[in-house]
């Protein structure tokens, strides 16, 4: 199908996307890697009246390492995060993310604030920067705010980004040293996760974020609690009371809790073996 | 709403003047005539609109044709003419990797981006090299025979 029609325009500079945003409100949508939304458009589940290309926005652009921490650009695209020197060094969690995300041409635009602005429940990223503990860093004409990774998915689709704000950056506390796995079950490569696990262990702590399995992406503290300590199993057990997942066509819900048992003995397995 | 284009495609420079909701694919296909890229799913999914948009492999159905201003835009058409992908062409025939050949335009792009990056890929690399490009005819088997032939040569 072809979109319905809009205008476009293209900014520039954040006090462009802040007035567009201002005089415009919901009829107006940010393009930015456009691998959801030109789809989206496509098939005409969504017609905003005006599309705002951010692209040229250098302020949302770069990754860079200051005063401890990592600060990945908005724009940052799935590719360059996956090849980016910084990245593998400082949160090599990203970077393993990065093959599961699509294939290599959607890889090739889609960005990292587009994945996290859209907060789909299958993604990989949202629950990555969740088992990070990275900030995320909201922009409006008001000025920046930091929200944490936990509390900025909030529903289906639904963050704290509020109409006037763009997500600017992502803060995420260096983990160099950390061993780090991303394991999905997905029926073919490429496609969203059915289930799917960030994994982190760095000295006494173990992080767990889970994705496919709610609304949000989410975080199991019982089973991390049970996997530093060791017991595999003990972990696997927890997840029982702490994932409550869907039934949908892959399955019912018995089966996706299944799987992230599997899924958790698998990535227990690569913290070990790192 | 109308806007000016502007851009290089196969090697030519190219103005328009378009609505900003046609896809670089369409444009290419209606505005160029330039159909060698195909429009397929239209939401990201089959490949059959693979191009390369500043030496990238995109999909042409998921970027806007203004979004290409002043970007260089190689399609099938202009790989050919330009020998670029001549080998993969033979293997392809050689092998029997098409069918009804609506899939092959965009498996030629994501195959010669895959040999670019790793001229020697095993047969597990040449799948997920694909893995974004759908076949309903061949199953498969042959395209990632011809793709191996290719890189062999
Ligand atoms: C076939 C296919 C398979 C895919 N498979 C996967 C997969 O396995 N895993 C996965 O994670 N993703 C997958 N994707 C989605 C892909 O990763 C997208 O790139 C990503 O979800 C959106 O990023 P984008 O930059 O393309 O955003 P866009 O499509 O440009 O935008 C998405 C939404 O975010 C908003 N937005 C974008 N940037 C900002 C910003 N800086 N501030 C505020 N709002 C913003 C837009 O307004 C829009 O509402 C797939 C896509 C396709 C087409
Ligand atoms: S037509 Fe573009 S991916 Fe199917
Ligand atoms: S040859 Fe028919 S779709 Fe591939």
């Amino acid at each position: 199908m072809k979109p319905a029609p809009f205008a476009y325009a293209r900014a520039s500079t954040l006090a462009e996307v802040f007035d567009a945003l201002e005089t415009h409100g919901d009829a107006a949508r940010l393009l930015a890697g456009g691998q959801s939304l030109v789809a989206a458009l496509n098939l005409r589940l969504a017609s905003p009246s005006l599309l705002l290309d951010i692209n040229g926005v250098a302020a949302l652009r770069g990754v860079t390492f200051a005063d401890g921490l990592l600060r990945i650009g908005a724009l940052t695209r799935h590719a360059e995060l996956g090849a980016d020197p910084l990245v593998a060094l400082h949160a090599p969690l990203l970077a393993q993310a990065v093959p599961h995300i699509a294939h290599a041409a959607i890889r090739n635009r889609g960005t990292i604030g587009g994945s996290l602005a859209l907060a789909d429940p299958a993604a990989e990223l949202p629950a990555c920067v969740l088992a990070l503990e990275a900030v995320l860093v909201l922009a409006s004409r008001a000025g920046e705010r930091r929200v944490a990774a936990g509390d900025f998915f909030q529903g289906l689709y639904r963050t704290a980004l509020r109409g006037d704000e763009v997500l600017a950056a992502v803060e995420v506390p260096p983990r160099a040293g950390a061993s780090c796995t991303v394991q999905e079950l997905a029926r073919r490569h490429g496609d969203y996760a059915i289930v799917g696990l960030a994994a982190q262990s760095l000295g006494q702590g173990v992080q767990l974020a889970w994705f496919g399995v709610g609304a949000v992406p989410l975080r199991t503290p019982l089973a991390e609690a049970a996997l530093a300590a060791g017991d595999i199993a003990g972990a696997q057990a927890a997840l029982a009371g702490e994932l409550d997942p869907p039934g949908d066509l892959h399955g019912p819900p018995a089966l996706r809790l299944h799987l992230a048992r599997v899924l958790l003995g698998r990535a227990a397995a690569a913290l070990k073996g790192h | 709403m109308k806007l000016d284009l502007s851009l290089t495609v196969n090697g030519e420079a190219v103005s328009a003047r378009i609505e900003p909701r046609m896809h670089l694919v369409d444009f290419l296909r209606e505005v160029l005539d330039l159909t060698g890229s195909h429009a397929g799913c239209e939401h990201g999914v089959c490949g059959a609109c693979s191009i390369l948009v500043n030496g990238q492999m995109v999909r042409g159905c998921l970027m806007l044709a203004v979004q290409a201003e002043g970007a260089e835009v190689w399609t099938v058409e202009g790989l050919t003419e330009t020998g670029a992908i001549a080998a993969l062409q033979e293997a392809f025939v050689a092998r029997n990797a098409l069918q009804c050949g609506f899939c092959t335009p965009g498996m030629l792009v994501a195959a010669a981006t895959l040999l670019k990056a790793n001229p020697t890929p095993t047969r597990e690399e040449i799948r997920e090299g694909i893995s974004g490009n759908y076949c309903r005819c061949t199953g498969y088997h042959a395209i990632i025979d011809a793709i191996e032939q290719a890189a062999r040569a």
